[in-house]
């Protein structure tokens, strides 16, 4: 195998979200990203050269890479998250481009639902904007460990150590108040490239990484390998029919490992029934695995003949999750139609559907200021505390130790849409 | 906080999540397909079914909307792996839907590409399939890196581009009324270079087409175009005898191989891993009319 797998093997591969709006310069980052790391091909330039020329335009536009739909062409403004992917010798990138107007949280969001680090792009010109500070507080909100401020457009600032260190101590004045883990700070021009893979000429005072060694050096920190073991049952297979025999009994609790490890031999309990058993093997494809940890899609059979299905969870005995039929919860309300707290919904929590009711809107939070208001309903990009009443069970932990079994969707089933995100308290 | 997830490879991270939505498709959706067309991406997702559902039989049958245009190499390849592996094969295709009428072609000469979506969108109603999976990536066309995973799809099997379902975390929301339809992704998050690293890994067969092999072709507006019955040269052209292969198989009308001296998956990681033009560049001859065409053909059904 070639030397550019192996590589990559090692370092696996990083998520990571891109918050700013177009007049930040975000595009034009993404795409000097991929065009500093070759990932943009010669045809692509080619049709964005085109484009460029027929606007009017004296440079490249490297934002066109990214405004997919007819719709953002025509109006000039990325409406979507947009997926991008990149890989250098070391790692293979994911980058998740979402929208920075306000009115498009619900997208910042969904790109922040899977990343493992964010930047946050200020344009040097204009220092800290409100926006920012939504940025940095859903950036929060959503768990993501690594909060990277870049400080864009610092050719037009006279690539100011000044200037950068101003907006780095307004940063630092709020970012305070929402404990961010590790937080950072860069000095960027995206249209010239400096400090995204090479450093340029303009800013020797700037002793720190450059964009790319951030990221190829940022730790994918997992507290789900850490954490208790969870196995929210996807899929059961048994396989009846078979000609074979030995598969005649055979029930396999497909799934895959949300957070912990298992071995064979583990004692474990299956929710909701609380029955104990043993792992007998794992598997693949059939085959045994000694070993299983978080993130890996597999098949387990147990000691006993236990009548488990979709949606149970089987987890270490002696390590339970909450059991929960009432849950406190961060929620992002993504629909145009407002939360009516009078109204039904589905909730949809790892492999479990329930009914539920809102039994209580304890607050809403302005992103900006990050004061509480009080609500008696949400509308869309809103995010308040609500309470629900479950239904049925659902087999919880908080969203803060765990992004998986702390997280749900909310469905509206007279359309069938997702109507909302919750984060479990 | 002591642990990383880099005992995953980025393959392994990739593999894990497409097993992930093949089982909430199973676990969400009664009645699915998978789409097999014998192309490399399809190869693949066969793959990653074995891993989600063996010792079991697939809970779906695979589904070939065939152009009547397609390569031999690849439609035999097609029926032995699906004959190897045990599972049931549709085959619908698109001459049947001409002779109902419900194709009508401009002229004989039109590729019959687009025109999959008609025959799709019949066998769906035939069989009454609530959910399509399909090998299509992100990484291949500017319209897919915006679509969801679990892509919605109305009555008409509409794309609608402005009004998707948000996807959050790894939450599938496969929910759908009758007629309704959802078209499932699980290998988005690939590139064109993690399917061919997943073959080699994997050692998955694939259709001979994709390793350098001597063709006969005529250079066409950047393009070689293979000379075939179907695509003969153009009066004023030269048949050249070249040694190429397929990034991408597909409509014989509408595929066109590359110059290529890689006659090993090793040796096409290595091209891949230095090639300057994509995927659907180099090789489709539809995707060029216009910057929105994946576009405009989803949002009239296409997969």
């Amino acid at each position: 195998m070639s030397v550019n797998e192996n590589a990559q093997s090692a370092a696996g591969l990083l998520r990571f979200l891109t918050c700013g709006s177009v007049d930040d310069g975000k595009s034009t980052l993404i795409g000097r990203l991929l065009y500093d790391t070759k990932a943009i091909l010669a045809d692509t330039l080619n049709a964005i050269e085109r484009t460029s020329k027929r606007r009017g335009l004296t440079a490249i536009d490297l934002s066109l890479l990214t405004d997919g739909l007819q719709a953002e062409r025509e109006q000039g403004i990325t409406i979507d998250v947009a997926y991008r992917y990149f890989a250098t010798g070391t790692r293979k990138y994911i980058i998740a481009d979402a929208p920075g107007h306000e009115q498009y949280t619900r997208n910042m969001i969904t790109a922040a639902s899977t990343a493992d680090l964010a930047l946050i792009l200020i344009d040097a010109r204009k220092g800290v904007l409100p926006q920012t500070r939504r940025h940095a507080y859903l950036s929060r909100l959503m768990n993501i460990p690594h909060l990277v401020v870049v400080i864009n457009k610092m050719d037009l600032a006279g690539y100011s150590m000044e200037t950068f260190n101003a907006i780095m101590t307004d940063v630092l004045e709020f970012a305070a108040r929402i404990d961010i883990e590790d937080l950072r700070f860069i000095p960027i021009s995206a249209l010239n490239g400096d400090m995204i893979v090479d450093r340029g000429e303009h800013m020797a005072w700037y002793k720190g990484q450059t964009l790319l060694e951030i990221l190829e050096s940022a730790t994918v920190f997992s507290t789900a390998h850490a954490g208790p073991f969870r196995f929210p049952v996807q899929y059961v297979c048994r396989p009846r029919d078979s000609a074979n025999p030995a598969l005649h009994d055979y029930r396999g609790f497909m799934g895959r490992v949300e957070s912990g490890s298992i071995s064979a031999g583990d004692a474990v309990t299956i929710l909701p029934g609380g029955k104990e058993t043993c792992i007998r093997e794992i598997q693949i494809m059939g085959n045994p695995l000694p070993f299983a940890a978080a993130g890996q899609s597999i098949a387990l059979l147990l000691e006993d003949e236990i009548d488990i299905s979709r949606g149970d969870m089987i987890v270490k005995t002696g390590k339970l999750p909450r059991i929960a039929r009432q849950i406190d919860a961060m929620l992002c309300w993504l629909s145009e139609t407002p939360l009516d707290p009078r109204r039904k919904y589905l909730i949809h929590h790892t492999t479990r559907d329930t009914k539920a009711i809102i039994s209580g809107i304890g607050y809403r939070i302005d992103i900006t200021t990050m004061e509480r208001k009080n609500a008696d309903k949400l509308d869309m990009n809103d995010i308040a505390k609500v309470s629900f009443k479950l239904a049925q069970p659902i087999f919880a932990d908080t969203y803060a130790d765990n992004r998986d079994t702390g997280a749900f969707i909310v469905i509206d089933e007279s359309t069938n849409n997702t109507v909302g995100a919750g984060m479990i308290l | 906080m002591t642990h990383t997830l880099s005992y995953l490879s980025h393959l392994d991270w990739l593999e894990s999540e497409a097993i992930h939505i093949l089982r909430e498709v199973a676990g969400q959706c009664a009645n699915p397909t998978l789409l097999f067309s014998g192309g490399k991406d399809s190869i693949c997702m066969l793959r990653i079914a074995e891993k989600a559902f063996r010792p079991g039989h697939f809970p779906f049958p695979l589904m070939h909307i065939d152009t009547g245009h397609n390569y031999r190499e690849v439609t035999d390849f097609r029926d032995r792996r699906a004959a190897e592996l045990g599972e049931r094969l549709i085959v619908r295709s698109v001459e049947d839907s001409m002779r109902r009428g419900t194709v009508v072609l401009k002229s004989p000469s039109e590729s019959r590409n687009k025109h999959q979506s008609v025959t799709l969108l019949e066998a769906i109603d035939e069989f009454g399939f609530d959910a399509c999976i399909g090998g299509a990536r992100r990484d291949e066309e500017k319209a897919r890196a915006k679509e969801r995973i679990f892509s919605f799809r109305d009555e008409f099997g509409q794309w609608d581009p402005k009004n998707q379902r948000p996807e959050l975390w790894d939450i599938y929301n496969a929910r759908r009324f009758n007629g309704e339809n959802m078209r499932v992704f699980p290998i988005s998050n690939w590139t064109e270079l993690d399917v061919w690293q997943y073959i080699a890994r994997e050692r998955l067969e694939l259709p001979s087409i994709y390793y350098a092999h001597l063709r006969p072709v005529a250079r066409r507006d950047n393009a070689l175009c293979p000379v075939t019955d179907i695509t003969p040269a153009l009066p004023d052209e030269k048949i050249e005898i070249l040694r190429v292969r397929f990034r991408t198989v597909g409509d014989i009308t509408c595929t066109a191989p590359v110059e290529s001296e890689a006659d090993t998956v090793e040796k096409v990681i290595a091209e891949t891993a230095v090639t300057t033009i994509t995927e659907r560049g180099a090789t489709r001859l539809d995707d060029q009319t216009s910057e929105a065409s994946m576009e405009q053909r989803k949002k009239e059904g296409y997969f």
